[in-house]
């Protein structure tokens, strides 16, 4: 029997070159006569471009040449465009410059003279819908079919809210099931609750850089994206070519969390500009810049009511949401209102959601995009529900997550599978609640200790994509990733079933990714924790095609039928005889037709026929799409457990212990599960305590523009042993039984630590992150905060 | 055991005074400009500036390499863009993140925030050098990171590996504590720091078993 793949720890093929410095990512290429491309940035949140001087940068030496908007392509609509001479947000890029180096480009912007016509603008979403206050377009601040519109509240609205009251505004979006005021009417406990959740940059590790050149017609693109397969068609779409006439090379990511999803809107500077000089153009963006272009989570203002029975079941929730959305949009806060309903299963809920736009850096999935801002928000108000009903907090979120029968939004979705409870159970378990909790509140010297769970959801999965895999005559299977190399190992993991099913040890298996000049198949984007679930499926599907073609090659070379061979360690058996892999790959060319791909499934995606025909004739093709179908949205849960200090004189509060228990099917890697449910984890600390991005109202600029600024968690900002569990229970809709895992876990970081936090503070829920120390100093001393409650990016 | 004596007393610290410093030495101004990257002995075109190169020679993982050098070029540049070192990763270009630390004499430095004039007549290591360079035999560090399968997108991972490497000099028995201590120089936006600290406590044991 070969070796069990999946559910093993088996070292990613890519990790000795990244630890050796072999491995390239975008900023690693060269190519000869290379020039160095910098940005003008925009000094202000909306403006609008009247001149542009460039004579003086032009003239300097080593200056080649500048590109501006007009080179690049633009839409209608609040649609970014990769520069523009109306800027909405400080830091949008205006122009580049190319230079023969760095320093000479940098020069050259800065003798560049543009003359800047200042807008009025919006930061802070919630004050832009007051009558008569600023939008952060001069057409309006709503776009929809009818083009551009203004979209405020009444002044009575605002009457009510500056009163403290939950106002009943009119909004764009809204949905209801169930009888809400009936509900209310029948509860215990009704907790109204006005929210803030702040907006944060992504940072990941490696800022966007890109580099670009073109031979003949043709562009090489070497970029720093989540997506593989992906981001190239999103780079022919945007530069309206042929996806055919790319090579695009993304081997190696420094990280994306959702901001480089297909790619990002700067990658078509080099290529641009490289196509107009006729060099090789390499972009490096600078942490500061990346500051700016390089996206960020979207932030809440919100109203929550939330009903109670005695017992403890959530039986109503009322939730408003305001979502600055950036000038470009977002669509969080509808995942927000889904997951609210999904994880509190009320029966009842009203949902009322406003997003706006604003002239502050530009809006994108972050890792769990909605849901782990509701959570954050949402979890401390159900264990103050559970404070005031005497219920104990564990039981309470047992008690309101849902089991196998959910139905949730709108719409009554249901899910492929749901093990929230036995990821609580687990957790509860491991952590030892009933010790751990009685610990809550316990005072040694300044500092008091809290306890807090967090649960949370996102989607994790999708379907019908295709996989592409050949065995060649040198008996290897090459497995064909279309998916993105951002550090997850999913480029690895998701082809071990396809591996597992023809028999193989894991030596013979090699990966082939982050070049589309090797062919690769139609894939997810690398991103919504879908890639475990989508291409475990995919290869699984083209590990089946492969499987019966090895035996019918077999069958009609040694005899008898095919069904009766079997796989094993690199050989196809049965009565006929036996033959290695590599034989059979040099037979299935020979024979041609559809077992060396000269024929292709009909049914396979048409971005992946060209990737497939690169590989006709080199060997046995498996190939298929995912048509394994399934019945409902497919979830993952984590549930995290945490303990807190806090100390009251200074406010600062120290993590001393930090458990996550994940629900995502079966495991494929171990090591690896551990080190998303953590990494996740530790990245909704950052979201909820350190991470504040501070803009200046007078002047709609961020403060915040660096790692120090708005520091995202380090080794010290976490305790050195962390800890982490799986139910491990198969999802019944998919072959191999796994789910997604990446984004779940940072609602679960952030929650257990909003609650733990509320928890050390006698059950008082501050209703507001990041929980800075000097927002926690203000409320133990009863100072009042040198800020409205519901303000944004505030310091 | 405090965070100093976790450092060790190194004998030439490189702080971001010393780099300033530098800096106004060799006459050039304090400004973003050090962070950016100028190549004209690459290139061979004329550019903006007056300031000349000097033709150095530097020990660049236990070799002398002859490098054109600006007054104002950081150690990371130097690398990165003129001996082909791409294995330095620029991740802030100011002192805030670790993804570009380098060994100078054993120590780890931020190579972003040294002028490479300052690291004439010492000795610098990178990721590159950490190879057994006769064998292609992997650092003890680096034989860790395989068996513990460490890092995920791992454009922090040299320079952790870096801060590893030096550790296990100055502390080859470094409890979880103290390896958190002697690697809080790095950022890890992955926060896989779980795992990198499994890295270090399992390179700390092979260390001891060579």
């Amino acid at each position: 029997m070969a070796e069990k793949l999946i559910g093993t720890d088996i070292a990613p093929p890519d990790l000795h070159a990244k630890i050796t410095g072999r491995a390239k990512y975008a900023e690693d290429f060269r190519a000869p006569g290379m020039v160095f491309a910098k940005l003008l940035l925009s000094p202000m949140p909306h403006a609008r471009v009247r001149d542009i001087d460039a004579s003086r940068a032009l003239a300097m030496p080593g200056v080649i040449d500048i590109l501006t908007a007009d080179e690049v392509p633009s839409r209608e609509g609040p649609r970014e465009a990769a520069l523009t001479n109306h800027p909405r947000y400080e830091g949008e890029p205006i122009l580049a410059v190319a230079a023969v180096d760095e320093e000479t480009a940098a020069a050259a912007i800065e003798a560049i003279r543009v003359d800047f016509e200042p807008l009025p603008f919006a930061i802070d979403p919630l004050e832009s819908l007051r009558p008569g206050s600023p939008n952060a377009y001069v057409e309006g601040n709503q776009y929809g079919q009818e083009g551009w519109s203004e979209y405020k509240w009444t002044a009575a609205d605002f009457a009510a809210i500056d009163r403290g009251e939950f106002p009943d505004p009119e909004c764009p979006v809204e949905w209801s099931k169930g009888d809400v005021e009936a509900a209310f009417a029948e509860s215990e406990l009704i907790l109204e609750e006005t929210i803030v959740h702040q907006s944060l940059t992504h940072h990941p590790m490696e800022p966007r850089t890109n580099m670009a050149y073109w031979e003949n017609d043709r562009l090489y693109a070497f970029v720093s994206t989540q997506s593989t397969q992906a981001t190239k068609f999103a780079l022919a779409g945007a530069l309206e070519m042929d996806p055919e006439d790319i090579t695009f090379v993304s081997e190696y990511c420094g990280g994306g969390f959702g901001s480089k999803i297909s790619g990002t809107t700067i990658m078509q500077v080099p290529a641009l500009f490289s196509r107009k000089i006729g060099r090789p153009v390499m972009l490096r963006i600078t942490r500061y810049e990346e500051n700016y272009i390089g996206r960020a989570r979207p932030g809440f203002q919100s109203w929550l009511r939330m009903g109670f029975l005695g017992n403890g079941k959530c039986n109503a929730i009322d939730l408003i949401i305001v979502q600055e959305s950036g000038p470009y949009g977002a669509s969080d806060f509808n995942t927000a209102g889904m997951i609210a309903d999904l994880t509190y299963t009320p029966g009842n809920m009203r949902f009322r959601g406003v997003p706006v736009y604003t002239n502050t850096p530009p809006k994108a999935a972050q890792r769990g995009p909605g849901g782990a801002q509701i959570i954050s928000m949402m979890e401390p108000i159900l264990e103050k529900a559970a404070r005031e009903l005497g219920i104990d907090r564990y039981e309470i979120h047992m008690l309101n997550a849902p089991g196998p029968d959910v139905a949730f939004g709108p719409r009554g979705t249901t899910l492929t599978s749901v093990h929230a409870r036995e990821a609580l159970e687990l957790g509860a378990e491991m952590f030892d609640w009933e010790a751990k909790s009685a610990l809550s509140g316990q005072r040694n010297g300044t500092k008091v200790t809290g306890i807090g769970i967090g649960l949370s959801p996102y989607t994790a999965g999708s379907r019908d994509r295709d996989g592409m895999m050949v065995i060649r005559p040198d008996g290897k299977l090459y497995v064909h990733q279309g998916i993105g190399n951002l550090g997850t190992h999913s480029i690895a993991d998701t082809a071990r079933p396809a591996a597992e099913l023809l028999g193989l040890s894991w030596d013979d298996v090699v990966i082939v990714w982050g070049d589309t000049s090797k062919g690769l198949p139609r894939s997810t984007v690398q991103a919504g924790s879908q890639t475990t679930h989508a291409h475990t499926r995919a290869n699984h599907a083209a590990g089946m095609d492969a499987l019966r073609k090895v035996r019918e090659v077999a069958a009609a070379t040694l005899g008898g039928s095919a069904a009766a061979y079997r796989v094993d360690n690199g050989r196809v058996s049965g009565p006929g005889g036996s033959m290695t892999f590599g034989q059979v790959a040099q037979r299935a060319i020979a024979m041609g037709g559809e077992y060396d791909g000269h024929v292709l499934p009909e049914d396979i995606h048409e971005q992946t026929v060209p990737a497939a025909q690169m590989l006709v004739g080199q060997g046995l093709l498996g190939i298929a799409r995912d048509n394994y179908g399934g019945e409902g949205s497919i979830y993952s849960w984590v549930a995290g457990f945490a303990v807190v200090e806090l100390d009251v004189e200074t406010g600062a509060v120290e993590l001393k212990e930090y458990l996550g228990v994940t629900d995502c099917g079966t495991v494929l890697h171990p090591r690896s599960l551990g080190a998303q449910v953590l990494g996740g984890s530790i990245q909704g600390m950052g979201m909820a305590m350190t991470q504040r991005w501070v803009f200046d109202p007078k002047w709609g600029v961020p403060f915040a523009n660096r790692l120090y600024t708005a520091r995202p968690p380090g080794m010290l900002d976490v305790p050195a042993n962390l800890r982490w569990g799986s139910v491990g229970i198969a999802d019944p809709q998919t072959p191999v039984g796994a789910k997604g895992i990446g984004e779940p876990p940072v609602g679960a970081g952030a929650a257990a630590l909003t609650c733990a936090v509320a928890d050390a503070m006698g059950g008082k829920c501050l209703c507001r992150t990041p929980l800075t120390p000097d927002i926690i100093l203000a409320e133990l001393e009863g100072r009042p905060l040198p800020f409205g409650r519901l303000d944004q990016h505030v310091g | 055991m405090s965070q100093t004596e976790l450092a060790g007393a190194q004998p030439k610290e490189f702080t971001r005074r010393t780099f300033i410093k530098g800096v106004i030495a060799t006459g050039a101004t304090v400004s973003s400009a050090g962070y950016l990257f100028r190549g004209t002995s690459l290139l061979g075109a004329a550019t903006y500036q007056t300031a000349t190169e000097r033709l150095i020679t530097l020990s660049i993982n236990g070799q002398d390499r002859r490098v054109d050098v600006l007054p104002h070029e950081t150690l990371a540049m130097t690398l990165r863009y003129k001996l082909g070192l791409t294995g330095t990763k620029l991740g802030c270009d100011r002192a805030e993140c670790g993804a570009c630390t380098v060994l100078v004499d054993g120590v780890n430095q931020y190579a972003c925030s040294m002028l490479t004039h300052q690291v004439r007549g010492r000795a610098v290591t990178t990721i590159e050098g950490l190879e057994n360079p006769d064998t292609g035999e992997l650092s003890v560090v680096q034989k860790a990171v395989m068996d513990e399968g460490g890092f995920q997108c791992a454009f922090c991972a040299p320079g952790f590996i870096m801060s590893m490497t030096s550790m296990l000099d100055t502390n080859p028995n470094p409890t979880r504590e103290e390896a958190a201590v002697a690697l809080s120089g790095n950022l890890c936006r992955c926060a896989d720091y779980e795992k990198i600290l499994n890295c270090a406590m399992r390179a700390a044991e092979l260390h001891r078993s060579v």
